[in-house]
């Protein structure tokens, strides 16, 4: 039960807003982080927590892109495919995942390590291409990244290639 | 290239710049939230901010002063502010960079509205997938708040505002202001319809004022340096100030660049991203986000504005400016932007819900080299009969990219069904009744 393991989380969420309904996207991420998706029993649960009914619950979770209803792989990588993106060869970063995994977007790996999803603007557009993986961007991709990246994800569960505190272009000494 | 003052990047533009507490008080921060809660009157906060004529930098470019004006005076209960930091307008990345890289401007630009408008409550209500940015509003949350600059009788001035950050999850369509209300509520982020607009009706029913994430961060400075500083750059008397212009495409070095508004297309592209890649023509610029009408080379010397893009036929939107090299596919254009548009209807309005759906199937018809010459006329009905007949501005926006191709390069349409036909590889489709 979430309520068991969060409570004090649960707690704090409530307490930001008059209207309990207002923590139904919070607590559905707090669920998201515990199972890697939202379960039916997690939804049942908050439904409770919130006084909402079952159906208020999920007439919200299935509006929101960035909520699972199934399982995904360990890495859920995003490739970004809008316009912006794809002026500067988002494609063929899709291309170069298909081939490196063998998975075509909607689709996971058989080891349950990878899914791989193109998905609309991450607000990444002056460091294209770019794309997310699970609470990261990497942007400015090339192949070799890629690779980099793949090869780090296997071994160590993150890489440092992930932006960090954002800024393009980055400062320069004496400039500006 | 003119060297311009910066304003919104220059702590930021300092290498060693951490945008820590520190770091901000060092370079001047907070010294507008001292000066001002309890010794301006909220009224008159309003009036300076009316009067250095900052207009909303999300995208439709509302006076704030304006706006915080629709408030009504004579109601007591709660109010609340919402920075819109939902930022999904594709060709936008300059809200991402103000809260990662200098998180306390855009907080003192938040207490400092709180206080104009009586809101004693603030939410940040920044997009799902930006969760570094989330992070680091909640650090810097605790460090402005352990420092009595947000809370509870802040600085001893009696003067409450709380600030909470809440994170969306993934609808484009939430950055739309009364959508975001709705998903703040935790519903299905559907626009109401207005009015009553939130001024009155908003969050839980009660007075709101949701404002940008750049339009917050330039209060600080404006009450610092004053209204007639302000009103002065730029291109006065209606495009007041800078703006962080993203430019992204075919250009030599995309990025963020604060200018003030007024400059050209052409030194935005050409001196400040450092001209085209592999120095190609260039064939086609969004001067303003996704939502913003394709312009042509014939419109490199259009001002930034608000009022010169707006007469060559765009707008400048969320300052998102996307530049295409000769050789890029218009069409190819025309249905990326309107594949985002139809995986993000909320699905609320009919013209916008199925209108997207039927213009994406002609769309890639066209260019599968499957169309016939009534798919123009097809795609031109559809956009008359989305555009103004929906609840929000989705609708007008989504129509932009293909009026706007066809408009400046109908010959690339006629051409790839001319192909189909001449060639007749494959029969084209038969005729959609509708």
């Amino acid at each position: 039960m979430l309520r068991d393991k969060y409570q004090k989380e649960i707690d704090e969420i409530l307490s930001r807003y008059p209207v309990r309904r207002s923590a139904l996207i919070p607590l559905l991420y707090v669920a998201q982080r515990d199972q890697g998706y939202v379960s039916e029993s997690a939804m049942q649960e908050i439904a409770k927590l919130l006084r909402l009914t079952p159906p208020q619950v999920y007439e919200t979770v299935t509006f929101y892109t960035m909520f699972n209803l199934k399982p995904v792989g360990k890495f859920h990588i995003q490739v970004c495919k809008s316009l912006m993106c794809a002026l500067v060869g988002s494609d063929t970063v899709i291309e170069w995942i298909k081939m490196k995994l063998g998975i075509a977007p909607g689709e996971s790996t058989a080891d349950g390590l990878f899914t791989l999803s193109a998905v609309e603007c991450l607000a990444g557009c002056g460091t294209a291409p770019m794309m997310q993986i699970n609470e990261d961007y990497y942007e400015r991709l090339t192949e070799d990244k890629l690779d980099h990246i793949l090869a780090d994800l296997r071994s160590t569960g993150t890489s440092s290639l992930k932006t960090g505190p954002f800024m393009w272009p980055e400062p320069v000494n004496g400039k500006g | 290239m003119p060297q311009h003052e910066l304003i919104l990047l220059k702590n930021m533009m300092q290498p060693s710049y951490t945008g820590s507490l520190q770091d901000y008080e060092k370079a001047g921060g907070y010294q507008a939230v001292r000066n001002t809660l309890g010794k301006v009157a909220p009224a008159d906060v309003t009036t300076i901010v009316r009067k250095s004529g900052l207009r909303g930098r999300g995208g439709a470019g509302f006076p704030t002063g304006v706006k915080w004006g629709f408030l009504p005076k004579d109601y007591h209960g709660p109010r609340y502010l919402c920075c819109n930091a939902d930022e999904s307008e594709p060709g936008t990345f300059k809200d991402r960079q103000l809260m990662e890289r200098d998180p306390h401007q855009v907080l003192e630009g938040i207490v400092l509205a709180c206080y104009a408008i009586g809101a004693e409550t603030a939410y940040i209500y920044i997009r799902g997938e930006m969760v570094l940015g989330s992070r680091i509003l909640e650090q810097a949350i605790n460090e402005a708040r352990a420092a009595g600059y947000i809370g509870k009788n802040i600085l001893g001035t009696g003067i409450n505002a709380d600030v909470w950050v809440h994170r969306g999850a993934g609808a484009y369509i939430c950055g739309e202001e009364t959508a975001l209300l709705e998903s703040l509520e935790g519903k299905r982020g559907l626009p109401r319809i207005k009015p009553p607009f939130p001024a009155t009706h908003g969050l839980y029913n009660k007075p709101t004022v949701v404002n940008n994430v750049e339009t917050l961060a330039n209060l600080p400075h404006i009450m610092n340096r004053g209204a007639e500083w302000f009103a002065a750059i730029g291109s006065p008397p209606k495009s007041t100030g800078t703006r962080v212009f993203c430019v992204s495409g075919h250009v030599k070095r995309p990025g963020n660049y604060e200018v003030p508004m007024g400059i050209t297309i052409r030194e935005l592209v050409y001196e400040h991203a450092g001209g085209m890649r592999f120095d190609k023509p260039l064939k086609a610029i969004i001067p303003g986000g996704a939502s913003a009408p394709f312009l042509t080379p014939g419109h490199l010397d259009v001002k930034l504005d608000f009022e010169h893009v707006a007469t060559a036929g765009s707008m400048l939107g969320s300052g998102g400016v996307t530049v295409m090299e000769e050789g890029t596919s218009m069409v190819w254009a025309a249905l990326r932007l309107m594949e985002f548009f139809y995986h993000e209807s909320c699905g609320k309005c009919s013209p916008c819900r199925e209108g997207s759906s039927w213009l994406v199937q002609t769309l890639r018809r066209i260019l599968a080299k499957r169309g016939r010459m009534e798919d123009l006329e097809t795609l031109l009905d559809l956009c008359k009969n989305i555009a103004g007949r929906t609840v929000c501005a989705f609708g007008d926006a989504e129509v932009a990219p293909i009026q706007s191709t066809l408009k400046h390069w109908r010959q690339e349409y006629v051409d790839l069904i001319h192909e189909a036909e001449t060639a007749n590889l494959i029969k084209p489709e038969p005729v959609a009744r509708h």
